[in-house]
Order: C-alpha cells, then sequence, then structure tokens
C-alpha cells in the first residue's frame, strides 16, 4: 500500500491493473506498427491462438512436455547439487578441484554445448533433460555451497560451547541456517531451468513449447509464437509465486535489511 | 561462604601466537591468574590486546600455543557446558524462538522437553523477557536478545560464565540497566564470572577485582581489587573510592592506549 500526502490510497491490486493498462497499451502501440506489427499481432488474434494450438493437438502435448523437462531436470538438479554444495563446504579439495569447472562451464551458453549432449544422448527428452539437470546443478550448487560458507560463525561456536558436538551443529545449526540459502538456490534454478528449456529443447525434441516457438517462426506465424512466449512468462511468474509461498512458510525467521 | 578461597580457573602462563602473512603476532605473552570461585572479574584493556582471545582459550575455543588454563585442577582441553559464553554479537540462532534458544543448550544436553522447558522459562523470567517467549530474535531490541543470550548461558547452570563485552554494542541506558541486572542474578545465582570490557565504569561496577591488560603483545599489567562492598548501584559510581578506583584503571588503560597508538 502506497500512502499518497492527499490521502488517496492506491493498493497494490490497482498498481497492478494500472501496470497491466499501460503494457496492453505499448503492445496495442507495437500492433499498429507496419514492421512491428509483425512480431506484435494484439491480444485479439494471439488469445485465440489458444484455440488453434490445441485443435492442432499440440497445445497440451507442448505444455506436458516442457513441463516434465522442466521438472525432472530441475529435480535432479536439487537433488544433486546439495550433497555437492555441502561437500564442498565441508572438504576443502573438493571444492578446489569442483568448483573453477562449475565456474567454467557456468559461463557458456547451454545453446552451445547442448550438440554435445545430442551426440552422446540421441535426440529426444533424455538430452533435453541432462541440459536442464548441468544448468540448474551449477547455479545451486554455487548458490548453496556459498550460502554454507557464509553462515556466522559466532552462531556455531555459541552452540559449540552449549554442548552441541559436530552432529548436533549440523543438524541443528548449519541445516536450519542453510534454508534461506536454499530456497534463493532454488529460485534461481528454477529461472535457469525456464532459460534453458529453449537451449534443451533445440536438442530434436518432438514437442515443447521452446521446440514450438523455433518451428513456428520458421513459419512466420506470430500469433501461436508470441503466445508460446507469453505462456513461458506466466509459467515463470506462477513458480516464483510458489518459492514466495514456500519462503514466507520456512524462513519467516529472517530479517529483512 | 564455603570454597570462597578455592581456586576455580587457574590461568597458567599462557601463551598465544597468530601466524599470518605478515609473520607472527604475538598476542598474549605469558598470562597468569588465578580466579576464585564465585569471583566476578573483569579485563580492561586497548583494543587489540588479547582480551578475547584471552577468553576463547578459557571457552576452549582456541588453544593456547604454550600454556594452559585448569578448571578445578583440570586441565580444559576443548569446549564445555561448565563453562558458559555471552558474546558480544548476541549469537542467538534466529530461526528458534526466544524459548527455543534458551532451550538449546537443555535439548543437546538430553533434558527431557517439559523439564527443558520449564527451566527455560525460568531464566526467561529472572532476565525479565517473560511474555517474550515466542517472538524470533529479529522481533527483539539489542538490549533483549543479549538478555536472551544470558538466559541461553545460564539455563545449563555452568560454573563459570565468560562475558565478551556483551554490553559494547548497546546503548548507555540499556547497558547500566543491565549490568544492574547482571549484579542481581549474580547475587542471587553466583558464578565465576570472567567479563571483558573496554569500560571502565563497567569493570568497577562489576568486578572484585580489575585485570589491567598490556597492549600487545598482551599480558597482564596490573590487577586492582576492587574494594566497594556490594550491593553495588548506579549511585555507587558517586562514591569517592569510586572515582579514586576510575582515575587509577583509567590512567594505566590510556597509557596502554598511547602506547598501541605509537
Amino acid at each position: 500500500m502506497v500512502k499518497k500526502k492527499k490521502g488517496i490510497v492506491i493498493s497494490d491490486k490497482v498498481w497492478l491493473l494500472i501496470s497491466l493498462c499501460v503494457a496492453l497499451a505499448l503492445w496495442y502501440g507495437l500492433s499498429l506498427g507496419e514492421k512491428t506489427s509483425r512480431s506484435f499481432p494484439f491480444i485479439d488474434q494471439v488469445v485465440p491462438a489458444v484455440g488453434t494450438m490445441i485443435d492442432r493437438g499440440a497445445f497440451w502435448k507442448d505444455i506436458q512436455s516442457s513441463l516434465t523437462c522442466v521438472s525432472l531436470g530441475f529435480g535432479l538438479g536439487f537433488i544433486t547439487s546439495l550433497p555437492i554444495a555441502f561437500l564442498m563446504a565441508w572438504y576443502m579439495p573438493i571444492q578446489k578441484i569442483i568448483e573453477p569447472w562449475i565456474n567454467f562451464v557456468r559461463n557458456i551458453p547451454a545453446l552451445g554445448y547442448a550438440p554435445l549432449l545430442v551426440l552422446t544422448f540421441g535426440v529426444g527428452q533424455k538430452p533435453a533433460v541432462i541440459l536442464i539437470w548441468i544448468c540448474t546443478f551449477m547455479t545451486m550448487s554455487i548458490t548453496i555451497y556459498q550460502g554454507i560458507k557464509n553462515i556466522d560463525t559466532t552462531i556455531i561456536k555459541a552452540a559449540r560451547v552449549l554442548g552441541a558436538n559436530d552432529f548436533d551443529i549440523f543438524i541443528k545449526i548449519i541445516c536450519p541456517a542453510t534454508v534461506p540459502f536454499i530456497i534463493t538456490a532454488v529460485r534461481l534454478g528454477l529461472s535457469a531451468a525456464l532459460t534453458t528449456l529453449l537451449a534443451a529443447e533445440s536438442t530434436g525434441a518432438q514437442a515443447g513449447i521452446g521446440m514450438r516457438i523455433r518451428s513456428l517462426a520458421n513459419s512466420f506465424d506470430s500469433p501461436p509464437m508470441l503466445m508460446y512466449i507469453i505462456l513461458l512468462g506466466i509459467i515463470g511468474l506462477l513458480l516464483v509465486k510458489v518459492v514466495d509461498i514456500i519462503e514466507r512458510k520456512l524462513t519467516g525467521w529472517q530479517e529483512k535489511i | 561462604m564455603a570454597g570462597e578461597n578455592l581456586i576455580k580457573l587457574k590461568i597458567d602462563n599462557v601463551y598465544k601466537e597468530y601466524v599470518g602473512r605478515k609473520g607472527k603476532t604475538v598476542a598474549l605473552n605469558g598470562v597468569s591468574l588465578d580466579i576464585k570461585e564465585n569471583e566476578f572479574i573483569c579485563v580492561v584493556g586497548p583494543s587489540g590486546c588479547g582480551k578475547s582471545t584471552l577468553l576463547n582459550i578459557i571457552a576452549g575455543l582456541l588453544e593456547p600455543t604454550s600454556g594452559s588454563v585448569y578448571l578445578d585442577g583440570k586441565k580444559i582441553e576443548g569446549t564445555g557446558v561448565e563453562r558458559g559464553v555471552v558474546f558480544q554479537g548476541y549469537a542467538l540462532f534466529p530461526w528458534r524462538t526466544v524459548l527455543k534458544n534458551v532451550m538449546f543448550g537443555l535439548e543437546i544436553k538430553k533434558v527431557p522437553k517439559a523439564q527443558a522447558e520449564e527451566i527455560a522459562r525460568k531464566y526467561i523470567k529472572a532476565v525479565g523477557l517473560e511474555g517474550f517467549e515466542h517472538a524470533y530474535p529479529k522481533e527483539l531490541s539489542g538490549g533483549m536478545r543479549q538478555r536472551v543470550a544470558i538466559a541461553r548461558a545460564y539455563a545449563v547452570d555452568p560454573e563459570v560464565l565468560l562475558l565478551d563485552e556483551p554490553f559494547g554494542a548497546l546503548d548507555a541506558q540499556t547497558r547500566v540497566q543491565l549490568q544492574t541486572e547482571l549484579l542481581n542474578t549474580w547475587e542471587n545465582d553466583q558464578k565465576t564470572c570472567f567479563f571483558i570490557t573496554h569500560d571502565v565504569d563497567e569493570a568497577i561496577i562489576l568486578a572484585q577485582r580489575v585485570i589491567i591488560m598490556s597492549a600487545r603483545p598482551g599480558r597482564i599489567k596490573k590487577i586492582v581489587d576492587i574494594d566497594i562492598p556490594y550491593p553495588r548501584t548506579q549511585a555507587t559510581k558517586t562514591d569517592p573510592r569510586f572515582l579514586e578506583l576510575k582515575t587509577e584503571i583509567w590512567n594505566e588503560v590510556y597509557q596502554e592506549f598511547l602506547e598501541v597508538r605509537k
């Protein structure tokens, strides 16, 4: 809620509505331009594209295929990044050996090495899942590792002088203190998963949002293409909302600066 | 009182050096001190005189390079619940409520939950935080946080309480209030207290003996007996004897401060 001097109170929902109107106006403007209208057909063409794609039998298949890739890849990334992050924080040699390579590969666009995966794993969903796995793993393991490293050492000392042994400290101090960093990692990991989706589905996928955007682009069919792009954005927003809810539940104790 | 003159803590020729990039730094050089049971000791000295290092060695969080510390005649190795610590930065567990923070040490000790809660509530009440049992640290002021830290240290019933500039980060009024509370607690439930501060007034109000440490390398420069009877209050600060002691200690500390600046 923002309070104005005059006493007019504009709620967040109203702001959202205003922001939506501004975006629609901009979009409408773009849809009028001679050249920009090729990329930005207005909403009256984009929304019906959903029906078109359902009729073509692609819409649900695409969503299902993409969500499967994202959730499998992200899930594997999450499960593997947790132990690796803890191992890196606990045993210096592991960190010294692994971390430089994660940082090295992390800066290479996934689209660059996606063909390598196809050579080994063939075409289809398998290399797509593996690609998302690699990308989410790298982002999340580094984030969680750095979080563990930044845990305030005095609280570990405080636990130790109260009689805690290494096991107690791991379970009762390190784990809860790491939760906020794990949530940040999940946030970044999900975003990495979505941004890698296009690269992942360039590996000869049979369906999928990324694959469909590419194939619609080849036939200059912009209304459904724009619809799919917006769909990606909506999925991203929904995932962020879910993480927000989890965060509020788990880390309400955290001090906000 | 029984055991009044027993030596609780014996610091025997403790020497500590740190090896850094610029070579060796001697933090403590031959520190020896006998602390009696239930005695309240304050340590003052300029920054970098090794007073925190000494406290960490007594706590078992640091190992001396040579020399030893004995508790009841037994050499200290590592941390132990008989030595409680209150840190300057409170060091509360932010994901635990006040009650759960105070219960932490009891949980580790495997005290049954109901009993642990009862003990924790007793100490929360003693530090005046009744009604805040379910608050998280982020909801508390600095003074309240330090009260939680004190209750947490007391809850496991240590024999020795080590306090590392516990009130250093607090405003003047809160600090005075907490000093009074700490004194009351100590008078009711006597423990051997080893209290580090850079505030000379604080040291004289609290301590039976004030240890003045010299600048690097840290040594004990002088020990001053504070012969002002308890109970001491803020009114004690206008006592002529208080002012005498304050001048004496202040001059010693100030010399060391100048030494550091050279």
